[in-house]
């Protein structure tokens, strides 16, 4: 397949720590000629002119003015994963840069996570399993006891794809529903999974056995979760982000449980990612993170990848980009 | 009414590493005149007749031949937990002693522990958290990926009253659910869940994702999974227990775990418990292993011992006993 037929798309590299997957990259080769960040630094004069789409893969390549003044026929940025916090949108926008993201397709892995951790902390599954491995162990304590999730009341804030597939799987264990959300859902979509709608989100918080956060990060959800959040919730309560890290203040997360505030919390998103490795959520015994795996499954990432070459497809062919992401 | 009228209830101990947890003495003592193995024994001739009936919490205290032969007036053994393969059931039975269980106060937690295991296990949360938290690690690697949940296929194996609350949790995640038990349940039954039956368990080992093993041990259950149905079992998928350890043939799955015959496996349950430290189960890096604690909630415990007690005091007084196991 002669290389200058295909259209000219941007990546960071393939392979490596944050590179595009090998199997993925021969996909690509399909549709695409692909020019990584070293090719394209080694050669900017031609290979600038020819880019016309930027592939973002978890973030990477990373997009300043600088790089946009030497793309000129630069059509649109696709990136992975639903969030967008991490793109200047404006400054894509002033150079007519479309972006597109992939929303949809994270739902159900993300929502699977929430419950995963939600199960995890609540019946102290980590803790149990050091127990059961450890070299030490003689016997398991009698009276070694985690929570139950089943009948426990969950309060989920932001119900969007996310959150509503969260609501889906709590109902089969027949937890009693709570949700707070800028818009309240139709009552088909309340009934369906038995959710009831708290306008005030301090009503949510003070009933919840589990408050599980599934926002978008904006400035109005920076920092939603802070100290006062944090004391209306139930000393009995458990805390699971599947967010982003910025949407909890951090500091006074620690705080909270360091003084049982709060029972516990599961994160799978933090600020910054990897923490810090003396950040004190690391050694605390009440807190499960794991490193940003909502979307982490083979067949999600996949999909992830087509969703994103379709996007960019249609971009340069002048279509209607499938997912695109508008100011 | 005083103490002494209530009836006698052996338990192992209060307190203590194996015994009895305060609250739920507190339960069982307005009902029963609590008798301990320690005060028992320091009086045997004038606590023996005193007793009437024996509380058994996570397989204690042993109810063997002699213990059976010093109790003249035991009516009742009341089993804290659904799993009686602890007990000699044909021996109490001679001795004309009946034995009750507690099946609808496990039903959702241990449900529940089924559901936390698949997740854990195919998204490798305890490997996902040792990373987060290790002190070298420096990046979270983007190619560091598990498996799907929803939408892949779930064998139960035993479609009691946990497997059935485990497939209304997985329907939800829209997995697609086979079954094998001795009986096929009723047609509406498996529509509310979207369930098929596999007459052999053969056609669920070779079509499942997850395997989950929701059967009680007897001795037609013992060791059902061996080298041959982890060879049936698709090399990408993974066996859950929360049935009894000696459902599975340990050493085949041993051999199965390292050789990539099937992708991963997570226990509560283990022959014995705890395992020896120096078993090759403990050493494998696609296992999860936990302690025994498809009940230890704070709720099912306390659900459990009101369902032993309720048990106990039908035998006592007369009247129709909600869970009496029988046996074979």
């Amino acid at each position: 397949m002669e290389d200058q037929k295909l259209p000219c798309v941007l990546i960071d590299c393939i392979g490596e720590k944050h590179g595009v997957y090998e199997d993925h990259a021969e996909l690509l080769k399909e549709h695409f000629c692909l020019i990584t960040m070293k090719e394209y630094n080694e050669n900017k004069t031609i290979l600038g002119k020819k880019i016309r789409a930027i592939y973002m893969w978890y973030h990477k390549p990373v997009i300043n003015e600088e790089l946009l003044q030497s793309l000129p026929n630069l059509k649109i940025v696709a990136s992975s994963g639903v969030g967008i916090d991490h793109l200047d949108l404006n400054l894509l926008s002033r150079y007519g840069v479309k972006v597109s993201n992939t929303p949809f397709i994270v739902s159900t892995d993300t929502a699977d996570l929430g419950m995963a951790l939600m199960l995890a902390s609540s019946r102290r599954l980590v803790e149990g399993y050091q127990m059961a491995v450890s070299p030490d162990t003689e016997y398991f304590p009698a009276n070694w006891l985690g929570a139950e999730v089943s009948g426990a009341t969950l309060g989920i804030i932001g119900m969007g794809t996310i959150g509503y597939k969260v609501a889906e799987r709590a109902k089969a264990f027949e937890m009693k529903i709570l949700y707070h959300n800028r818009k309240q859902r139709n009552k088909e979509e309340e009934n369906a999974v038995g959710a009831i709608y708290c306008k005030k989100i301090d009503d949510l918080l003070q009933q919840s056995d589990f408050v599980m956060l599934a926002v978008n990060l904006t400035p109005q959800t920076h920092k939603l979760i802070g100290k006062r959040e944090l004391q209306l919730m139930k000393p009995t309560a458990t805390l699971i982000n599947i967010s982003r890290g910025l949407v909890v203040d951090q500091d006074d997360l620690v705080e909270a449980l360091q003084n049982k505030v709060i029972k516990a919390a599961a994160l799978d998103v933090t600020y910054p990612e990897p923490l810090p490795r003396d950040h004190p959520l690391l050694k605390m015994e009440n807190v499960l993170i794991t490193p940003h795996i909502g979307s982490a499954t083979k067949k999600t990432r996949l999909l992830m990848m087509e969703n994103m070459t379709e996007s960019i497809q249609a971009a340069l062919t002048n279509h209607p980009i499938p997912y695109e992401v508008l100011l | 009414m005083s103490e002494q009228e209530l009836p006698g209830l052996l338990i192992l101990d209060i307190g203590g590493t194996y015994g009895v947890q305060e609250n739920i003495v507190a339960l069982l003592k307005k009902h029963f005149c609590l008798i301990t193995m320690k005060e028992f024994l320091e009086n045997k001739k004038e606590m023996s007749k005193k007793i009437q009936s024996v509380f058994v919490s996570e397989c204690r205290p042993t109810v063997d031949q002699e213990l059976l032969e010093s109790l003249p007036n035991l009516k009742v053994i009341g089993n804290s937990g659904v799993g009686v393969d602890h007990l000699n059931l044909k021996m109490i039975s001679n001795f004309g002693v009946k034995v009750t269980n507690t099946p609808h106060a496990v039903a959702d937690s241990t449900a529940d522990i089924g559901m936390a295991l698949m997740l854990a296990s195919a998204r490798r949360l305890v490997e996902g958290s040792q990373i987060a938290i290790s002190p070298h690690t420096k990046y979270f690697a983007v190619d560091w990926l598990g498996v799907e949940v929803s939408r892949a296929t779930l064998g139960i194996i035993g479609m009691g009253r946990i497997g059935y609350k485990v497939a209304q949790r997985a329907r939800a995640f829209d997995m697609k659910i086979l079954y094998h038990n001795r009986k096929q349940r009723r047609k509406e039954e498996e529509q509310a869940v979207g369930a098929h039956y596999c007459e052999k368990m053969e056609d669920l080992l070779q079509q499942s994702d997850f395997v989950m093993l929701v059967v009680n041990l007897t001795p037609e259950t013992h060791k059902m999974i061996g080298k041959k149905e982890l060879g049936l079992m698709k090399p990408t998928a993974t066996l859950i227990n929360i049935g009894r350890g000696a459902l599975i043939d340990q050493d085949a799955l041993v051999e199965a775990l390292q050789n990539n015959v099937i992708r991963a496996a997570a226990l509560d349950v283990t022959y014995p418990e705890p395992l020896p430290r120096d078993h090759p189960l403990l050493k494998l890096n696609n296992i999860i292993i936990t302690p025994h604690i498809g009940t230890a909630t704070v709720q099912a415990v306390q659900m459990m011992a009101e369902e032993a007690i309720a048990n106990m005091l039908a035998v006592l007084n007369g009247q129709p006993i909600p869970s009496e196991v029988f046996p074979k």
